[in-house]
């Protein structure tokens, strides 16, 4: 696409641009499977989703599409929903906070490996988010039980059994430990990625060490730091299954409360609605990190022109010098 | 000039090769970002070359949601219209007794039935049978009600019949093809979840109550009480954790129980107040509990997680059977009376074996077999000629066959009609 672009920019020949329409119809068929595929699975969903938002809920439970409404939006505003929506970003938030704490300076360890080191601790990172998420999280619930191991050590070293199983705690570790992979990778690409030169300038112009982290790599990892953010804040935001198995259902949140619409309710107006508002949610957060992340490009943009030197003949980047 | 806009495509280049790169990474790393990514892609069609694309997509985006729309709705009429033409013609199925028309689909709650029924059904029919389960009356009617699987036998609870018949999602059975109905008790015979009892055969029955150890039942007084789990002072006797269901309906009554209403009365009478205050009491016990479950409740209690725990009478028995813990432990009707239940054999409306369905329909409700169900699942047998097949421990089980007195105080949980969001907002509300 943008290839194209560029050339009927600088040429504007009429053989190029024949040229560079093939190459426009090229795209779009590579792109439309994937494109179709999102339309059907994503898309069409989400406009009956939102159809479905404007029902009426039967007394025997049943959707009915005869009249329209927006009572379950106005719903969204009734104590419990608000409630559980605050709570539900508290946790999400507070995850995405202790993400980052523990991700950061992790993924600063791993870029800082030397290549094949790093290339082993990748795969270790990953092993564990190639394992089913379900599993991992029973594996914790047996972990943190009042019978599991950590219950055990902290019987003998004489703290007594250890209850943590069940409380908001817990939903807070097995999100922090499902969603973690999720802060590293994109972390670990933009330290990674990052220009360690420019570290060592400033430690020449006599930067102490912290110095130099706050003021040069963490403003040019900014876009990782954003990405990761959304990348954990999204899925534990609408997270339904740590909080359930965790938690023991005592402390609702907004994905098991849109389930629990669809099933033992059967509101799916109420459910159809909070979802909607769940992905109104999601795309903000989106933009935001595209918006921020082209911000952050500015400090990537050396790097950009000098790959393309490589790719393209040198003349038009002296031009641009 | 010029170079000022090669600048700036170059900056542009840069900018979408960096942002699509790290998509990529991400987007292929990162299964759940499959959805941010499409979003991404959206915003990226911004760009000229993808501009064709966003001009088609939506033409193409509307056709699967108008297909699907209407879908949904032309459902309920479809629904409705062999129900109508049903009605004064009487049952819809004409399938002699035992006849079969196909492999059966048969959707049954989770540990309901004893492998072996299965396999003896196979043996005299010669068809098989495709079995799999649910784990609430709600998840089996998302799925008849959506058509999403096609079912041919379900088990739904008293007040699931009532909700599935009001909607037309039961069909009428056909009697003469289930000579064995006979068999079902008269107590069974004319439920008030279907008055005119067309629609379903009793299946089992059980109660709500209060599983304990003994220890904890002589710490009580020697008598089960909602109070153990209500009450603060009481609940404090409880040296171990507490665990409730999850499940609305049972949260709201038991808690109704305690405060002395009659479940009946309060659905009944539309008496909102009540389940209000129902709902107070439950925010007031949330922190009190370890969890709520209800598909482990009897092996926590076992286990030792929990020391007092609300379920089900046969999830209960299921798990002192297995774990051999009967010396230890009791299934409890609370003093002030408590859930009864009563789980029934119906045919949804989209069935396509309805024969076969009436065939097992008459098979389960055979005095022996039926006989051999409970002495699995250890709950009640709404069977009167299967008692002489039940095993002794079963019949003598206050907790299975309660005493007349304690029978007296048990009530079915109504359909709830509207109410019914009131008492799931209620369970919602008290978990904070």
């Amino acid at each position: 696409m943008q290839p194209a672009g560029r050339t009927s920019e600088t040429t504007g020949a009429s053989g190029e641009k024949a040229a560079a329409q093939a190459q426009r119809r090229q795209g779009m068929l590579l792109a439309s499977p994937g494109a179709l595929y999102l339309l059907i699975f994503f898309v069409a969903p989400l406009a009956l989703i939102s159809v479905y938002s404007f029902a009426t809920r039967t007394s025997t439970g049943r959707t009915s599409l005869s009249g329209w409404n927006v009572e379950s939006y106005r719903a969204i505003g009734d104590d419990i929903i608000v409630g559980i929506v605050g709570r539900s970003a508290w946790l999400a938030t507070l995850t995405t906070a202790l993400c980052l704490a523990v991700g950061y300076p992790f993924a600063y360890y791993l870029a800082t490996r030397p290549r094949h080191v790093r290339a082993i601790l990748l795969v270790l990172v990953m092993i564990p988010f190639w394992t089913n998420g379900l599993v991992r999280v029973f594996a914790i619930r047996f972990l943190l039980g009042s019978n599991g191991p950590a219950s055990a050590l902290s019987e003998s070293l004489g703290f007594g059994t250890f209850r943590i199983l069940f409380t908001p705690t817990a939903v807070t570790i097995g999100m922090v430990y499902s969603f973690l992979t999720l802060m590293v990778l994109p972390l670990y690409v933009a330290l990674e990625r990052m220009d360690w030169s420019l570290t060592e300038a400033a430690r020449d112009l006599y930067a102490s060490g912290s110095k130099a982290f706050w003021k040069v790599t963490l403003p040019l990892t900014k876009s990782g730091i954003v990405a990761g953010s959304v990348l954990v804040f999204v899925p534990s935001f609408g997270s339904y299954v740590v909080p359930d198995i965790l938690g023991g259902a005592k402390t609702l949140l907004i994905g098991s409360y849109i389930a629990r619409q669809f099933r033992d309710a059967r509101n799916w107006p109420l459910g159809a609605a909070l979802s909607v508002l769940l992905i109104a949610a999601m795309l903000i957060a989106v933009a935001l990190n595209q918006r921020s992340g082209s911000g952050a490009e500015g400090g990537d943009r050396p790097r950009g022109r000098r790959r393309r030197r490589a790719r393209d003949e040198p003349e038009p980047v002296t031009a641009a010098v | 000039m010029s170079s000022m806009t090669r600048t700036s495509a170059t900056r542009r280049h840069a900018r979408g090769r960096n942002r699509r790169a790290r998509l990529i990474l991400l987007g292929g790393i990162v299964g759940i970002a499959s959805l941010l990514a499409a979003a991404c892609g959206d915003d990226e069609a911004d760009e000229p070359a993808a501009a064709p694309e966003t001009t088609q997509a939506p033409a193409t985006a509307e056709e699967p949601a108008e297909e699907a729309a209407p879908a949904e709705e032309s459902a309920p009429a479809e629904e409705s219209a062999p129900a109508e033409e049903a009605a004064p013609a009487g049952p819809a199925a004409h399938c002699a007794a035992g006849e079969t028309d196909g492999d059966l689909t048969f959707y049954n709650w989770a540990e309901y039935i004893d492998d072996e029924l299965l396999a003896a059904f196979e043996a005299e029919t010669g068809i098989n049978v495709e079995y799999s389960t649910y784990e609430s009356n709600e998840e089996m009617l998302t799925k008849v009600e959506s058509g999403a699987a096609i079912y041919d036998l379900v088990v739904p609870s008293d007040y699931m019949v009532d909700t599935m018949r009001r909607d037309d999602l039961l069909l009428e059975l056909n009697f003469d093809a289930i000579p064995n109905a006979a068999n079902i008790g008269p107590e069974f015979a004319n439920p008030p979840f279907d008055p005119e009892h067309k629609y379903s055969v009793a299946y089992q029955w059980g109660t709500t109550g209060i599983g304990m150890s003994y220890e904890v039942l002589e710490l009580l007084g020697g008598e089960s009480t909602w109070a153990v789990i209500f009450d603060p002072a009481t609940a404090a006797l409880v040296p171990g954790s507490i665990s409730m269901l999850d499940d609305a309906p049972e949260t709201v009554s038991a808690a109704l129980k305690y405060l002395g209403y009659s479940i009946e009365d309060v659905i009944n009478n539309r008496n909102e107040d009540a389940v209000r205050e129902a709902g107070e009491l439950l925010r007031a016990t949330n922190d009190r509990l370890l969890k709520y479950d209800s598909v482990t409740f009897g092996d926590d209690l076992v286990n030792g997680e929990v020391d007092v725990a609300h379920g089900w009478s046969g999830g209960f028995f299921l798990s002192f059977f297995e774990a051999d813990a009967y010396e230890d432990y009791v299934y409890t009707i609370p003093a002030e009376g408590g859930v009864r239940w009563v789980d029934n054999m119906a045919i949804p409306h989209n069935a396509d074996n309805i024969c076969s369905a009436h065939a097992m329909i008459n098979f389960l409700t055979d005095a022996e077999n039926g006989a051999t169900l409970t002495n699995w699942t250890y709950y009640g047998s709404p069977n009167a000629a299967s008692t002489p097949y039940i095993l002794d421990e079963i019949l003598e089980d206050p907790g299975i066959y309660p005493p007349p007195e304690v029978n007296a105080r048990l009530e079915l949980i109504p359909h709830a009609g509207d109410m019914a969001l009131l008492i799931q907002d209620m369970h919602s509300q008290a978990k904070s």
